[in-house]
């Protein structure tokens, strides 16, 4: 009998020892907001284009998080963003519904702009530089592609230019072999059904 | 000698110092007995706006600008990038893009100079005769202004490593006239006709530096260039401690890491330079370069560029000028047709494979070599299973694992490659040539570090992206706060006078009453 108090009185003592420090843990590594919402943000390519369907990339982050949206509507994160955000939220992958497009970059025809600040203000990265009746200009190396700023321009001077490939940023293709072909289909194959 | 044998024997001292792996290639050095020509002068020199690692350039001169040899034509845009110069005198006809020497078969903007035949030098330049007296930090920049960058074929900007770090002493500097790909002699025949220039570029740099010792590194299946290396060092007084040499001939005993392992013991760590281990590595030509820019005042117009291979008639070395068209220097040496023929920019084991030889000759080609297809055979175009041999492993120079890296980079884990030092690879080519199923090792390697590449660079873009994109919306807020503020300012001080009369007669008994309240307290 008594070794079972002794028992009882010992393990008792050691789940409040635990309990004491797992509370003082979470006060001390408390997070602040929802760790999978960031870590889903940092997966997707923060176009801000709102081809998902919410105003931004962080708005359809929260989305996946909750369960609300599926994981296979960002579009220009193509397939590897989709089997990322499935692959972390632990669910099948989805097929895309949109083939993602070429990078594009925004490109204002000065002469024609006339300076009325409404690109500017669509644009959700602050790529687009210019004042009230001045002429406005998209800064290439910040430009996402988004196509937001085409539609407020009330004089329809913004074109998207294809992004210009760089000498500095090609990078060798695949090794012209069966057996290379062959290897990476079967990896995207592995990964598809995962 | 397997890898393990050889570093059991380096543990117990039975052998000098030797970097692992490395393979014996047959060296063809068809052209070692041919002495340097000098090339003519193109009737139109092209010039791409980038022949260094780094920084792209942007030109100096506009369409018609007449130009001298040796004139900057195009002036960096960063600390990682060299300047530009006119090869000879002429005028300035385009500028546009032009075919370069690269895999991708992408071009780069160039200068296109028309040459007027008279060769007129720029003098701006003075000469610095007395450099023994000159502070090094003057002699850094005369570097850089000419243009110098590492002609061994890496064309790192030369400037950059000749800087005296307190940190960082300098001892040694090694001076790599190894050149251990096969074809290439441009650096053995440049040693053998320029000795004095070359050490005298050596002191040049001892003295920049402020290094003490040097080592003239040179294998042994160049001995005429050793010896005549050693003459010249004979010949001089003020170079007591600096010592000729001749390493046994292993493939890639020129890469820098290698080459310094060999002489010094000494291991350059992962991601760091040889001048954290006190060693400075600089190739023959480009030292050779630097004694022309600090001695004669010459910016770097020319280049020794071995043209050879087995489909070319009469091989040779020349003296070009950069920008001179590649088809024409074939044509020089008897080869105008290129059918079942492939074209190499570099040497065999590291060089590019390219499609025609309409591009000019830049600062890094070393060697330009027409090979027939039977020479080139089926490597590589019918890629069998590996069998785990583990050739490749005993053959890496890094003690990398070739066949197991391939395997990822093939399926895409790029991340697992990158955990197994896939960036320490030097791109030798050691395990692709000694492998028995013909698999295209390097290739493989290329293609991971591009996608890493490509894949950190969307990261980092879309870091900056969401950092904007937050600094917006939190602007936004903040603006729209201060909005509503002013709102309420403006409704305060429009509003009826009884109102704010109230609120200010409120406002003062609000506060008797608690002071009453803390009086009360402090009473009780």
């Amino acid at each position: 009998m008594i070794s079972l108090l002794y028992a009882l009185a010992s393990l008792g003592a050691f789940a409040l020892v635990a309990g004491i420090v797992l509370a003082i843990a979470q006060k001390v590594f408390h997070i602040e907001g929802d760790p999978m919402v960031d870590r889903l943000d940092t997966l997707l390519p923060q176009t801000q284009c709102g081809q998902c369907g919410y105003p931004g990339c962080k708005p359809y982050a929260i989305a996946v998080a909750s369960g609300e949206a599926d994981v296979n509507h960002c579009v220009p994160g193509g397939e590897r963003t989709m089997l990322q955000i499935a692959d972390l939220m632990g669910v099948e992958p989805k097929d895309l519904e949109e083939e993602a497009a070429a990078p594009m970059l925004a490109f204002v025809r000065e002469d024609e702009c006339i300076g009325c600040t409404l690109c500017i203000k669509a644009c959700p990265v602050d790529a687009i530089i210019g004042a009230p009746k001045q002429y406005h200009t998209v800064i290439a190396d910040h430009c996402t592609g988004c196509t937001l700023c085409i539609e407020p321009c009330p004089v329809d001077c913004i074109d998207m230019l294809m992004k210009p490939e760089l000498i500095e940023h090609w990078s060798w293709p695949l090794p012209d072999t069966k057996r290379a072909q062959l290897g990476h289909e079967r990896r995207e194959q592995h990964a598809g059904h995962s | 000698m397997p890898a393990i044998v050889r570093k059991l024997a380096q543990r117990l001292g039975m052998l000098q110092h030797s970097f692992v792996g490395g393979v014996h290639p047959n060296m063809h050095k068809l052209s070692a007995d041919c002495g340097i020509e000098d090339c003519d002068l193109s009737p139109v020199h092209v010039l791409p706006m980038k022949q260094h690692i780094g920084e792209i350039c942007s030109p100096l001169v506009a369409v018609g600008d007449q130009v001298l040899r040796g004139q900057k034509i195009a002036k960096s845009e960063g600390y990682l990038s060299v300047p530009v110069h006119a090869p000879t005198s002429g005028r300035v006809v385009k500028i546009e893009e032009h075919a370069i020497a690269h895999p991708s078969g992408m071009g780069l903007p160039s200068i296109f100079i028309e040459s007027d035949g008279d060769d007129t030098i720029d003098e701006s330049l003075s000469p610095i005769s007395d450099w023994a007296n000159s502070d090094p930090t003057q002699l850094r920049e005369r570097a850089r202004m000419c243009g110098l960058a590492g002609l061994g074929g890496a064309v790192f900007p030369t400037f950059i490593k000749l800087v005296q770090d307190k940190r960082f002493p300098i001892e040694t500097v090694v001076l790599n006239g190894i050149e251990c790909e096969p074809f290439l002699t441009n650096d053995h025949r440049l040693m053998l006709e320029h000795a004095e220039e070359i050490l005298e570029g050596m002191a040049i740099l001892m003295h920049m530096v402020g290094a003490a010792s040097g080592i003239i590194a040179i294998e042994n299946n160049k001995q005429d260039a050793a010896e005549a290396m050693q003459l010249a060092l004979d010949a001089r007084s003020d170079m007591d401690d600096v010592a000729v040499m001749v390493l046994p001939t292993r493939y890639p005993q020129g890469s820098e890491k290698q080459l310094i392992y060999t002489l010094t013991g000494r291991e350059v760590p992962a991601g760091k330079l040889p001048m954290h281990i006190g060693v400075l590595c600089q190739n023959v030509g480009t030292t050779k370069a630097l004694f022309d820019a600090v001695v004669h005042g010459r910016a770097l117009t020319e280049r020794i560029v071995t043209v050879s291979g087995d489909a070319l008639p009469n091989p040779a070395n020349l003296r070009v000028r950069l920008g001179t068209s590649v088809r024409t220097l074939f044509a020089r040496q008897g080869l105008e047709d290129f059918s079942g023929t492939h074209i190499v920019h570099g040497g065999p084991m590291m060089g590019e494979r390219l499609k025609h030889p309409d591009f000019p000759v830049v600062k890094s080609s070393t060697g330009l070599l027409a090979m027939s297809s039977q020479f080139m055979g089926s490597a590589h175009t019918v890629e069998q299973p590996c069998i785990r041999c583990g050739h490749c492993s005993e053959a890496c120079p890094i003690s990398l694992v070739p066949n197991l890296l391939a395997d990822q980079c093939r399926s895409d884990q790029f991340d697992k490659a990158a955990s197994y030092d896939l960036f320490d690879c030097i791109e030798c080519g050691a395990c692709s040539y000694v492998c028995p199923s013909n698999i295209p090792l390097v290739h493989y390697f290329r293609y991971g570090k591009g996608q890493l590449a490509l894949q950190r660079r969307e990261q980092a873009f879309a870091d900056a992206s969401r950092q904007r994109s937050e600094a917006r919306d939190a602007r936004i807020e903040r603006e729209k706060a201060e909005k509503a503020a002013r709102r309420t300012r403006v409704r305060q001080t429009h509003a009826p006078k009884t109102d704010q009369a109230k609120a200010d007669t409120d406002k003062p008994a609000a506060v008797d009453s608690g002071a009453a309240a803390v009086s009360k307290e402090s009473k009780d």
